[in-house]
């Protein structure tokens, strides 16, 4: 054991390596360690210590850092101990102070001179040792220092030494770009080194370059094609094999490089595709490694260019990995699917089943890739199923960080799909009641602005509603005993903003609550300020409503206890407060117009209404004022700025710190970030950059008026639905997904797959939740889904004949919407969500308000198809809200007078799936809308379907059928 | 990029620690509680991954040894679990047969491997046969310089050339 040599154990460390294996308990080992650490700060101290005892302290304080405890009393020996000229010692002193020491400690620069010296060794091992510590060591600061060295080491005779050079010239260029953008070349000649060691290490400072500038190393496209052929053909060496597999770390290196070079790159990407094919033919898929490549490859087929054939490759590949045992390779197709569902969208619904099982798996890793993918599938027809599972497993789970995370997609998903105000006001109210503390305070303040803006046009009567709801939800939510901070600031907003506005509450109602928060939260000063404000507003309002201010008593000792405050914004807050009371209503109506939040303010920054004075004050003989710029000649005390430019042209000398050098772009962004940045189609992944440039496109083109991001209801998209290319697999009719869209909700066929997959035997059982789940989640067509739910038929027939927007809605809301603060709504059973949305609980107070929320839906149907069209669209939207939000889509769609009405969107040249298009398009397609004709075309085929319903699903909406 | 190697027993006790992101002692403490509290409570069957704040831990036990590597989210996790099967394999191949005692005992040595399998979080060497050779020949040195112990190190320098 003992045998390799190379360090005198003595009794000493092996009993202390000995107890501390043996202790049964932290505390013992914390004891045992505390002693060592005494014994050596007395020992190492010592006069005179023999080299070899002076090792093995350093040894035992490497080992007393590695449990955790602190041995910094004894870097300075560490460091000592690197300017030994004896290797052995060095080599430790090499190695426990690259374990010690930060690349930002103080001691560093004690040993960059002795790092230079040991560059310059004739032994190639002190160079090794060196080199392994600049790669640790080394900073921003100091990379000048020995980088000629460095760069001269690339050509040292032994391949570890060039190896190491080229790894720490990675370093430096990972911590600062701009040291070594002088040496990018050298990693180009480096790529042809002889010794695959050396080439491969290289791989990782071209990935790193290449993902922040594609364009300057395309030409290098070929050779990258060629190593990574020659080494699928084994060529290298057989020594860096790897379970039979032929250097598969290389392979993963290139295929990675590759993914960039290729995306978004037609040219590029079809030289790649013959080495790719190879490789997912001669991978073997039994091992762990090949598996690796394999999943490298799927990665690569889905950023570069997309190849029929490949793609296909890649599906097969995936469908084995879901279909595995492994929990592992099961992780790996998930990730792997919701790659490829970027290019390719329907490729999910194939594996449905297997993506619910991983969803409802016991393993929580692989749960959270699931969401991960759900997430990035989620469209409008399936965003509240999505929404609802994530918030209940955000519920369910303890982990800060994963919380805050799935809080965000959970809003992000809201605001871009959610199909109602109303809805995205529970789901926001849910979030923020569970991850209240973990959103960012920017979504607050979104909703907060949904709320005061409201559909942004001049429908007042469904905004006040929405307003009122709000008002009633929130102080139904209040009673709660912990609510968070951010949660309740927006509560008390819309609170002093709406509070009283429908004269449902009393004024006295409210300022109670209010009363009531701020005194719950006393320590919290925001908390409180917004409270106070919102009391202001509420007797504001009051007044100038003409009705006597009563001040409760508790908002009079809450004010007068505010008047006294330490913090003087609260002071300020009372003392406003105070001062506007004691004004009559019409000054108080200038001060605090109702409703008017959204209102610009226009600042007059001339300062035009000062004229007069200023002119008075000239005509007394004031100076006049001279812009800052026009005064540079003076010496002016105040502005220090000119003084010391002055001063320093004068002595020539310039004290301050040289420039730094333009740092370029940090290299560490991930390759499917800047994959889908470069791509023909972006598809940005960071919601906010989306969000607003669609709304700038929607405004462009259809006049929103809304150019902040907010619940948008009008550029509904559904993610999948951006693919980056037009996808080559099938022909272009077929494949281009055709939607038709009214009232925000996008209704999305997919003709092909439908063919593809009517094809395909049912499976044998399938669990008939899971199958429903499955439904609402994937929505589209697939085998599960293919028998038709007569009741889903006969209710679309039912409120289609009913003919009242009213009727229909109501049914639209219980059919699609699961009814809202219940609890989690049971979603793997939608035949019983809609039993209880028909028989509304009491307790809900959302509920209460059913009636009116319908017609505001309605009305928000209108607005937002920006259309003129009354009823027309209306109705239509109810079908086509009612098909999606059905699971039946297979047969719904399938009829010719649907396809014809698909096809003739195709023919649109508006039509959003066209590349390039995307976005801008879509709302021409908007105002053109739904004209009567379809919708009769629609009404027929309802009808149709109504008549003849197969009764395989029979109990699906067996209870909205009576 | 990997941004730090672990080495823990089965009850939690730490054997090797190499972090190539900074991160302080404490924050290192911390992290080797936070998670070998989530890697060691994992049942086998399941997947060998764990997202951690915002990062991938990809983790294997061998006997009652966890090797742990944090990783970037979009690093290839499967990758992972060979680089960690490919220190194994050539710890195994130096120590013949590796068993835990050999890590509690020469642990340096442990460290002296890993800094020829990854340098600054990247794989450099994927050749077994280059790393044993280049760790044998630091070995020898060693070998050389303690029969000559008390000549000085440019008699080590010739020993090599």
């Amino acid at each position: 054991m003992g045998s390799h040599g190379g360090f005198y154990q003595s009794k000493e460390f092996l009993d202390l390596v000995k107890s501390i294996g043996e202790c049964r308990s932290k505390a013992e080992e914390d004891r045992i360690v505390l002693n060592e650490i005494e014994t050596l700060k007395r020992r190492i101290s010592e006069p005179d210590i023999p080299k070899r005892k002076m090792k093995e302290y350093i040894i035992r304080l490497v080992y007393v850092e590695m449990l955790g405890h602190d041995a910094s009393f004894g870097y300075i020996h560490a460091v000592k101990m690197t300017h030994d000229d004896n290797l052995l010692v060095k080599r430790t002193g090499y190695l426990a102070v690259t374990l010690f020491l930060n690349e930002d400690h103080d001691l560093i620069i004690l040993i960059v001179n002795t790092i230079q010296k040991d560059l310059k060794s004739d032994n190639y091992l002190v160079v090794c040792a060196a080199l392994n510590a600049v790669c640790r060591l080394i900073n921003e600061e100091t990379i000048p220092a020995v980088l000629p060295q460095v760069v001269e080491l690339l050509g040292h005779s032994k391949e570890a030494v060039r190896k190491k050079a080229v790894m720490a010239l990675h370093r430096f260029y990972q911590r600062s770009p701009s040291s070594v953008s002088h040496l990018v070349s050298n990693f180009r000649k480096k790529l042809c080194d002889n010794d695959p060691g050396v080439m491969g290490a290289t791989l990782c400072p071209l990935f790193d370059l290449i993902t922040i500038d594609v364009n300057s190393y395309k030409d290098l496209v070929s050779s990258f094609v060629s190593i990574l052929k020659q080494v699928t053909e084994r060529r290298l060496p057989k020594t860096y094999d790897y379970h039979q597999m032929p250097a598969p770390f290389i392979q993963v290196k290139l295929l990675k490089i590759l993914a960039l070079l290729g995306s978004g790159d037609k040219h590029a990407s079809e030289s790649m595709y013959t080495v790719v094919g190879d490789l997912f033919r001669k991978c073997d898929s039994s091992s762990n490694i090949g598996n690796a490549v394999l999943y490298e490859c799927i990665c690569c087929v889905s950023c570069i260019y997309p190849n029929p054939k490949l793609l296909e490759a890649a599906t097969d590949v995936i469908s084995r990995f879901l279909k595995s045992d492994s929990h592992n390779l099961k992780y790996m197709g998930i990730d792997a699917l919701g790659r490829l569902i970027k290019t390719n969208p329907e490729i999910a619904e194939q594996h449905q089943l297997a993506v619910i099982d991983c969803l409802e798996d016991s393993d929580d890793t692989l749960k959270r890739k699931t969401f991960e993918l759900l997430y990035k599938m989620t469209k409008s027809s399936n965003v509240e199923v999505i929404v609802d599972r994530m918030i209940d497993y955000m519920i369910s789970i303890n982990d800060n960080h994963f919380k805050t995370e799935i809080a965000s997609r959970c809003v992000e998903l809201a605001e871009q799909f959610a199909p109602s105000n109303q809805w995205f006001i529970q789901t926001m109210n849910k979030v923020f009641e569970h991850a209240g503390d973990r959103v960012n305070i920017k979504v607050a303040h979104n909703l907060m602005r949904l709320i005061a803006e409201g559909f942004g046009e001049d429908d007042d009567t469904a905004d006040s509603q929405l307003r009122s709801s709000a008002v009633e939800s929130y102080l139904h939510i209040l009673s709660e005993p912990k609510l968070p901070s951010v949660f309740l600031q927006v509560i008390c907003w819309v609170l002093g903003e709406y509070g009283t506005a429908d004269g449902k509450f009393s004024a006295s109602y409210i300022t109670g609550k209010l009363c009531d928060i701020a005194e719950a939260y006393s320590n919290d000063e925001t908390m409180k300020a917004y409270a106070v404000t919102a009391l202001m507003k509420v007797y504001a309002f009051e007044m100038v409503a003409g009705r006597r201010v009563d001040m409760l008593p508790e908002c009079q000792s809450l004010i007068e206890e505010l008047l006294v405050s330490h913090s003087t914004d609260l002071q300020q807050r009372a003392y406003e407060l105070q001062a506007v009371i004691g004004l009559d209503a019409h000054a108080v109506e200038c001060i605090m117009p109702s409703d008017a939040s959204c209102e610009d303010i226009e600042v007059d920054k001339g300062l035009s209404f000062l004229n007069t004075y200023v002119q008075e004050s000239l005509a007394k003989g004031a100076q006049p004022y001279i812009p800052e710029s026009e005064r540079s000649g003076m010496l002016n005390v105040s502005s220090s700025q000119n003084q010391y430019h002055h001063e320093a042209s004068t002595h020539g000398l310039r004290f301050e710190a040289y420039e730094l050098p333009k740092p370029v772009v940090q290299s560490r962004i991930p390759p499917t970030a800047l994959a889908s940045s470069s791509e023909l189609v972006p598809v940005p992944e960071p919601l906010y950059s989306r969000e607003s440039q669609q709304v700038a496109s929607v405004t462009s083109v259809s006049d929103a008026g809304s150019s902040e991001l907010k619940l948008r209801l009008d550029g509904v998209q559904k993610k999948w639905g951006r693919p980056t290319y037009p996808s080559p697999i099938t022909t272009t009719t077929s494949n281009t997904t055709t939607q038709n869209t009214t009232n925000g909700v996008t209704q999305v066929d997919n003709l092909k797959t439908r063919d593809t997959y009517d094809s395909r035997k049912t499976p044998v059982e399938v669990c008939s939740e899971k199958q429903k789940l499955a439904a609402s989640l994937f929505g589209g067509t697939s085998k599960t889904e293919k028998r038709p739910s007569s009741g889903g038929h006969r209710i679309s027939k039912t409120a289609y004949a009913s003919k009242s927007s009213d009727d229909i809605s109501s049914v639209k809301a219980a059919l699609v919407q699961p009814p809202p603060v219940q609890p989690p709504p049971d979603l793997l059973d939608l035949g019983e969500s809609t039993a209880t949305s028909s028989a509304p609980p009491v307790v809900d107070p959302f509920k209460q308000l059913e009636g009116l929320l319908d017609s505001a839906q309605d009305n928000s149907a209108v607005n937002y198809g920006a259309t003129a069209a009354a009823k027309g669209p209306d109705i239509m939207s109810l079908y086509a809200e009612t098909a999606a939000g059905m699971e039946t889509s297979g047969i719904a769609y399938s009829t010719p007078t649907n396809r014809d009405d698909l096809l003739s969107g195709l023919s649109n040249p508006s039509t959003r799936s066209v590349p390039g298009g995307t976005t801008v398009t879509q709302p021409v397609q908007f105002s053109k809308g739904p004209n009567p004709k379809d919708s009769l075309e629609k009404d027929a085929m309802v009808r149709q379907m109504g008549v003849n319903p197969s009764s395989q699903n029979p109990n699906l909406f067996k209870d909205l059928l009576g | 990029m990997i941004h730090f190697v672990l080495l823990v027993t089965r009850q939690g006790k730490v054997r090797l620690t190499k972090w190539y992101s900074p991160y302080s002692q404490k924050e290192r403490t911390k992290v080797i509680r936070e998670l070998s509290g989530i890697i060691l409570t994992r049942a086998p069957k399941l997947c060998n991954f764990v997202e951690w704040r915002g990062f991938k831990v990809v983790y294997k036990r061998y006997a009652g040894l966890y090797f742990c590597m944090c990783i970037n989210r979009d690093d290839n996790e499967l990758e992972i679990l060979d680089i960690i099967h490919h220190y194994v394999e050539i710890l195994d191949r130096y120590f013949g047969s590796v068993c835990e005692l050999d890590l509690i005992f020469n642990f340096h040595k442990a460290y002296y491997i890993l800094d020829e399998i990854l340098i600054a979080g990247e794989l450099q060497e994927s050749s077994k046969r280059t790393v044993i050779r280049l760790i044998d020949v630091q070995d020898t040195i060693v070998e050389v310089a303690k029969e000559q112990a008390s000549l000085v190190g440019n008699i080590i320098a010739q020993a090599t050339k």
